[in-house]
């Protein structure tokens, strides 16, 4: 912990120089035209800054004067009060001042003993003066010299000045680490290419050279985009103390919880978000969390919580802001907006959820009953998703009545390297970046099933949604045509998984993410392009997009969610255990099973090769079972003939169709966790023991979907032979 | 007087202030964007860096580029960086009196008359200016459809 604040500290020390620098420009300014709103502005946020972090630091003299200068700059900036060269004057001072202060910090820890009382007094002054009236002289005159006079000019504490920060640190333009990363992204390739080269000659020097060149550029690679990457808890840093003032002030209880402080982000996007992410915690705080009687009426512990946490996820960065409060009344945000004139009732009524929280982000949008003096001083969400957009990441809030209220910021990787996947389809290159990979399948014919009209993997035991990367990006050409050699990439987009079909897979590599020109910002399909190793570019998927866009996450999701929610937790499945006629155990999944019947043989009817029998109003086509598994298909010269006298059935549904499934024998019902055994035959999903002896799980709607297929084959192989 | 790097596309002699052009380059590989509007031809690599190609036939032609007639580029500079421009063929730089600019030509229809600066009367020919700022924001390609012949 000591060794984290002395990093706080220091940082806090290098900026607040830096910004006293910038403020002494600006003042400068000011005397020049003193009626830029824009440099008032910047003034004004300089010596916020520095009043807010010294005060989180516990620097409290430091506060003390950075606090009277701040109210002084905000009376400027409402233009209550004008400048005049004594405010510029008295201003100047508390600059050096608080440099001598920052000093003092640097050398011993603490912000010193001199209370600066007579600046404090002069700034106040200045503030104190009637509007617009010009200060009267004497007392800014006086306040320059006592505020410059604690400045000891030896020369010693000269050179001592800014010492320990400085030495360790070099502040870089981002500008020059931007062109540090494309060169190094330059050299990757180079790299590449001379790997080529080399491994087509037999040369030894030259493959020493080539190899030492590829562990330099690895090197380097890692080295550059270091440079640029910080723990996200810098942006976050303040956030407590922001939570807690604006607690106070509002007499609630909060409190700010973290996680994954360490993720680290370019500084850029750090940069970015940290305005953003400091709004939507003084809205949680502010609109979120309810007074403490009525969390205590809601049932909820007094103190609310505001959980502030990043990570990774399918190549993003994903940060959440998650309160435990209110939630968003969704027909007052409605009722707000039919009354800014932002849309009719009508349409107001049949808004979706998702429509109305939209609301939210419309410009000067704000639940007025609700402003406060903390927030909502102009800034609303919309300049939030903006300055997130900017930054190529999106936006996004569920909130839950009386539950709390959750945004959801995805930060796309820019400017940074990343392992990459490159699949094909219909001849055109994409880069998948690894972070969303799970697996690799390679597909069999036939094997993607249709359910719910949306095409399906059985990937083990689950359900895989599949998407086709040629259909989704509408590159043409006709899936089914080219089935043979084709892969499913198992992606995770959110928290949810899906498989995505392409033609083809080459080997992974590392690619150079950049940003899509702004005239592209809209596909969400992709997240950046690259240049590949043949120097031509190559588009980066953006995973979460692309699902979203074919409609996987919370769609397809959701469907195959509802029928799994019969199951009992810890995937425990029931079974429906049964034997065939010679013998051999199977099992089914018992929610595959309509109900069992028991018919006798001489209800069944025969027509050619099919046998059916009547069901309550209608037919029931029988199937036995040895007919779906190939291996065991006898000629079925004789449909049934080799058919008990009681038929033993299990009834599937397959969308709107029955089928009576004629097994042998039913064993019994169990329960228990899946734990499956790779099968070596079609239409078997796995093997596993149950009641102490294997039992060959079936892949019920698959043996039914390939015995059609056979069916379709043999029935146009009948017709070409007839005609 | 004022400097305009001209070009031809379907046709049509074009030009655009050469402040602007930062590189003239031969056919370039594209990688085309799915999902992207029309008027975005594809992406190049220009040394490292990612640049997207507009079609100026999408925006301003009356008949596609076939496949084996391959595009020059114009690349120009743009508020959010280099931005290239397709055009059939690249022509001189010509010296243009900035008051002899006319309106664009009434014959020019549909939304490729906001795409247009002005024109100038040369010998023989017309010089139409782009307004390649409208050019990269148009977000309706075709705009010319409804256009009437020019000449």
């Amino acid at each position: 912990m000591p060794g984290e604040m002395d990093e706080i500290v220091a940082e806090f020390l290098v900026e607040s120089y830096e910004s006293l620098d910038r403020l002494d420009r600006d003042l400068l300014a000011l005397e020049r035209d003193p009626h830029s709103r824009e440099v008032l502005a910047s003034t004004f946020r300089t010596m916020h800054t520095i009043k807010g972090t010294c005060g989180f630091l516990g620097f409290a003299k430091l506060e003390r004067i950075a606090h009277a200068a701040e109210n002084l700059l905000a009376g400027l900036r409402d233009g209550s009060l004008s400048i005049t060269p004594q405010t510029a004057g008295v201003l100047l001072a508390t600059g050096d001042v608080l440099r001598l202060i920052l000093r003092q910090i640097e050398t011993n820890g603490t912000d010193g003993e001199d209370d600066h009382d007579a600046l404090v007094e002069d700034l106040g002054k200045l503030r104190g003066a009637p509007t617009g009236a010009r200060p009267s002289a004497p007392p800014a005159a006086e306040a320059r010299p006592p505020a410059t006079q604690p400045a000891p000019a030896g020369p010693g504490r000269r050179f001592g000045f800014r010492g320990a920060v400085i030495d360790t640190t070099v502040r870089v333009d981002v500008n020059v680490l931007d062109r540090l990363m494309t060169l190094v992204g330059e050299l990757v390739l180079a790299r590449n290419q001379l790997a080529a080269l080399a491994s087509d000659r037999t040369d030894p020097s030259l493959a020493s050279a080539a190899q030492s060149v590829d562990r330099i550029t690895a090197e380097l690679q890692e080295g550059v985009m270091k440079t640029r990457l910080q723990p996200i808890r810098t942006a976050w840093a303040t956030l407590p103390r922001v939570a807690r003032d604006l607690a106070v002030a509002l007499d609630k209880r909060v409190r700010i919880e973290t996680d994954g402080d360490d993720t680290e982000l370019d500084r850029s996007i750090i940069e970015a978000i940290k305005d953003p992410l400091t709004h939507i915690v003084r809205n949680a705080v502010d609109h979120g969390i309810e007074g403490p009687e009525a969390r205590i009426a809601a049932g909820k512990p007094e103190e609310g919580v505001v959980l502030v946490r990043a990570y990774h996820e399918g190549g993003q960065v994903t940060i959440e802001v998650a309160d435990d409060g209110a939630g968003i009344d969704l027909n007052a945000v409605r009722a707000k907006a039919v009354e800014l004139a932002s849309v009719t009732p009508e349409q107001a009524k049949r808004m979706s959820e998702r429509e109305a929280i939209d609301l939210l982000f419309l410009p000067g949008f704000s639940t007025a009953d609700h402003v406060t003096t903390v927030s909502g001083r102009g800034v609303g969400m919309d300049v939030v998703r903006t300055n997130i957009e900017r930054v190529g990441g999106s936006i996004d809030l569920s909130s839950s009545r009386g539950v709390g209220t959750t945004f959801k910021i995805r930060i796309p990787l820019t400017l940074a390297i990343i392992p990459v996947l490159i699949a094909t389809s219909r001849d055109e290159r994409f880069a998948i970046p690894q972070a969303t990979l799970l697996e690799l399948v390679d597909v069999v014919t036939g094997s993607i099933e249709i359910l719910h009209e949306v095409p399906v993997y059985r990937l083990r035991d689950r359900l895989l949604p599949v998407v086709s990367l040629a259909r989704e990006l509408q590159l043409g050409g006709d899936d089914e045509g080219s089935s043979a050699g084709r892969f499913l990439v198992v992606l995770q987009a959110d928290d949810r998984r899906f498989g995505l079909l392409v033609d083809g897979l080459s080997d992974p590599s590392e690619i150079v993410v950049k940003p899509l020109g702004p005239h592209l910002h809209g596909l969400e399909a992709f997240a950046g392009a690259t240049i590949l190793g043949d120097g031509r570019v190559g588009l980066i998927l953006d995973v979460v997009g692309l699902a979203a866009r074919a409609g996987v996450v919370g769609d397809v999701h959701e469907r195959l969610d509802a029928e799994r929610t019969d199951d009992p937790p810890e995937d425990v499945q029931a079974l429906l255990v049964f034997a065939d006629a010679a013998g051999g155990r199977m099992a089914v999944p018992l929610d595959l099973v309509d109900r069992l019947e028991e018919f006798p043989r001489a209800v069944v009817e025969r027509s050619g090769l099919d046998l059916a029998l009547p069901y309550g109003d209608r037919i029931l086509p029988l199937v036995p079972l040895h007919e779906l598994l190939v291996e065991r298909r006898r000629a079925p010269r004789h449909a049934g003939e080799d058919m008990p006298a009681e038929l033993q059935v299990l009834v599937h549904r397959r969308g709107e169709d029955l089928v009576g499934l004629v097994v042998g024998r039913i064993i019994d019902i169990v329960e228990q966790p899946l734990e499956l055994q790779p099968a070596g035959r079609p239409g078997v999903t796995g093997t596993m023991f149950v009641q102490g002896r294997i039992t060959e799980i079936l892949d019920l709607p698959g043996l039914l979907e390939m015995r059609e297929e056979r069916r379709r084959l043999d029935i146009s192989a009948s017709a070409g032979a007839a005609s | 007087m004022k400097q305009l790097a001209t070009f031809s596309v379907d046709g049509r002699f074009l030009g655009v202030d050469v402040a602007r052009v930062r590189e003239v380059l031969r056919p370039q590989e594209l990688t085309r964007v799915p999902l992207a509007p029309p008027q975005i031809a594809g992406l190049i690599n220009l040394r490292g860096e990612i640049v997207t190609a507009f079609d100026l036939r999408v925006t301003l032609g009356r008949v596609l580029r076939g496949r084996d007639e391959r595009p020059m580029n114009v690349v120009v500079t743009t508020e959010h960086g280099p931005v290239s421009m397709l055009v059939d063929d690249v022509s001189d730089v010509l010296h243009v009196d900035e008051n002899a600019i006319e309106r664009p030509p009434s014959t020019l229809r549909g939304s490729a008359r906001g795409l247009i600066l002005g024109a100038y009367k040369l010998e023989g020919r017309l010089l139409l200016e782009l307004d390649l700022d409208a050019v990269i924001a148009n977000t309706s390609p075709w705009g010319i459809d409804a256009e009437v012949d020019d000449r």
